[in-house]
């Protein structure tokens, strides 16, 4: 248990346990083929359903434990903003919703950013977890991925942003919207320092999430399953009023239409992005602008002449 | 089939009390001037007091207009020259998105849009404005060609959003929108983008992410279409109207919350009375936003474009 030594995120923090005694003894249902599974066996699954493979929701702790080398890792923190910008409320006040959520998950918004090494090279990771106000796209989770792309551009780190997220959230209106170019931003400035942004689609991404930073990565992966899509298929099924082809918008499906470059299984994940960083920052590091060296053209007459 | 705004009939009525004594005038004899000049004052007056203080759905309402002027308009008053260029090179011709070179006020430009369409016939020809990927892809391409040849690029924002569609999935409507507004974001030529209708979510957007953000007094910009977000948040599309109040969609709203740069004044009546008015202002406004930025390099363009929109819903939120 080397990691026990190194680990410098808290324990404590990430298998917190409300309950330790419930928790014992509880049983998860998995979500695609029906089976019972003892929670600490999916726990150590990384919630993949050890009968069908179906890949569920995973705390985003956890998986920073799962990515990084030795589940070591340090949080990088976010600039806090006031809440409710728009002073929103629809059935619910929106700062009761927010309220709800951070109890119910214990974090402060939808983006959580952490650093540490991934396959020996160092990298920044952002997680987006659907169980916050389903992930959605605020301005908090904005300040998130900015925060991790800084990050990585001043510590010369990888990128590796994993989605989850219905799209920009509705109650900071066009706030929310804005967070498109403002994360787009981000992209640019890792890519102009060259630096890998990868990311992982996790189920589902959909929305504005994936109709910006989710769609710029240099590496596009998806885990197997996942619901990736701009429209909801919902929404598209109303437009179209027919029936929307099998496994459409499926991971499996935006791999056959060219939309990502592969599917990773989540147990594999953190080996194929070890080895993707390695590739992608083991060639030449030259920061001189590329040039190409072409002669001068010749000048009218004696290119006649010749 | 020109539907009449709700709260607009007292309006229509008046106008066309004042049509009918026109007629019975200019038929002769009957001397109606007096009565007709009283009523034109009228409904002067009543148009200002309806257009005052509308509200966010009454926007709505008005930046959807039928009548009001559209990118074919917008071409025809403002641009000479206007060569269109079509295609992404890859699928299609989005008709939903139109663009090409032009000149305004004698300069070479980029001059691109959504197109709604008014009639059956042209709605469905330019898919009411919704564009597919391939319309993302052409406005990428016009943008590239925009930054090589140094032309500064105008856009017309006038969309319900992206189409929601099988094909449009297929072929990566999200990448798509995504890509289109990293290409804004990196030109090193001017962006001047105009919300002159409705500016649907990332379908606007990625049109939108200009150094000047023009947006006209009764235009909506929003994440979600009133009726989108009633239905989502309340469950019931009966509540767009209180929707439309929450999201905070009106030019005055977003100019308070710095994401438009101005608000373009519409005529009395909003801009679908008095189109030729209204395109001459947006003329006028474009041609001072282009003003502002003469004389500013590639790269000071590029980065100041960033910079604004790294800032988005940190700064003025108060
Ligand atoms: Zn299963």
């Amino acid at each position: 248990m080397n990691w026990l030594k190194k680990g410098r995120a808290k324990l404590s923090t990430i298998f917190r346990r409300e309950r330790p005694t419930s928790e014992e003894v509880k049983w998860d249902t998995c979500v695609n083929c029906g089976q019972m599974i003892y929670h600490k066996e999916m726990v150590a699954a990384q919630y993949v359903c050890p009968h069908c493979g179906h890949h569920h929701k995973m705390p985003p702790k956890e998986r920073f434990a799962a990515l990084f080398d030795g589940a070591s890792y340090d949080a990088i923190g976010v600039p806090k903003q006031a809440d409710d910008p728009l002073k929103f409320r629809d059935k619910k006040k929106y700062v009761d919703r927010i309220k709800a959520s951070r109890v119910e998950t214990g974090e402060q918004d939808a983006v959580t950013v952490a650093e540490g090494k991934i396959g020996g090279i160092p990298a920044v990771v952002a997680i987006q977890s659907f169980a916050f106000m389903g992930g959605s796209l605020g301005i908090a989770a904005g300040d998130a991925f900015v925060a991790g792309a800084l990050r990585a551009v001043n510590e010369k780190s990888a990128f590796v942003m994993i989605t989850s997220s219905g799209g920009a959230r509705m109650q900071e209106g066009i706030l929310s919207l804005m967070q498109m170019p403002r994360t787009t931003v981000a992209v640019q400035m890792l890519r102009e320092a060259r630096l890998p942004y990868i990311v992982v689609l996790t189920d589902p991404t959909t929305g504005g999430v994936t109709a910006s930073y989710a769609m710029l990565g240099d590496v596009q992966i998806s885990e197997p399953g996942a619901l990736i899509g701009f429209a909801g298929p919902r929404v598209i099924e109303s437009t179209v009023r027919e029936q929307l082809p099998k496994g459409f918008q499926r991971a499996e499906y935006l791999l056959e239409h060219g939309m990502i470059d592969m599917i990773v299984h989540r147990h594999d994940l953190a080996a194929k992005l070890g080895g993707l960083l390695n590739l992608l920052m083991g060639g030449r590091r030259d920061d001189r602008p590329a040039q190409l060296a072409l002669p001068s053209p010749a000048k009218g007459k004696r290119a006649a002449a010749n | 089939m020109e539907a009449v705004l709700e709260f607009e009939k007292p309006i229509a009525e008046l106008e066309s009390k004042i049509r009918e004594l026109k007629r019975l005038s200019d038929g002769g004899g009957v001397n109606v001037v007096d009565e007709v000049v009283r009523l034109e004052g009228k409904l002067e007056q009543l148009l200002r007091q309806t257009y005052k203080d509308l509200n966010p759905w009454q926007k709505t309402q008005v930046a959807r207009h039928q009548r009001r002027p559209h990118f074919g308009d917008y071409l025809e008053g403002l641009f000479t020259d206007y060569t269109p260029l079509a295609g992404d090179r890859g699928f299609g011709d989005d008709q939903a998105i139109l663009g090409g070179l032009a000149r305004f006020r004698g300069e070479a430009v980029l001059v691109m849009g959504h197109e709604k369409g008014r009639d059956t016939e042209t709605r469905l020809k330019h898919n009411f404005g919704m564009a597919r990927p391939e319309g993302y892809r052409k406005a990428v391409r016009l943008m590239e060609l925009a930054d090589r040849f140094r032309l500064p690029l105008i856009t017309l924002v006038d969309t319900a959003g992206a189409y929601p569609g099988v094909g449009a999935e297929e072929r990566g409507q999200a990448e798509a929108i995504a890509r289109s507004t990293e290409a804004c974001l990196n030109l090193g030529v001017p962006l001047i983008a105009c919300i002159v209708g409705e500016g649907g979510s990332g379908g606007a957007v990625a049109l939108a992410a200009g150094n000047r953000v023009l947006m006209f007094e009764h235009a909506i910009y929003s994440v979600i279409s009133p009726e989108g977000c009633a239905s989502i948040l309340w469950r019931s599309p009966d509540f767009a109207e209180v929707a439309a109040t929450a999201l905070k969609l009106t030019a005055q709203d977003l100019k308070r919350l710095k994401v438009i740069d101005d608000i373009v004044a519409e005529p009395l009546g909003g801009a679908h009375r008095d189109p030729a008015k209204a395109i001459d202002r947006l003329g006028t406004a474009i041609a001072g936003a282009l003003d502002s930025l003469s004389g500013k390099s590639p790269e000071t363009l590029r980065d100041e474009r960033r910079r604004k929109f790294l800032a988005m819903g940190t700064a003025g939120v108060a």
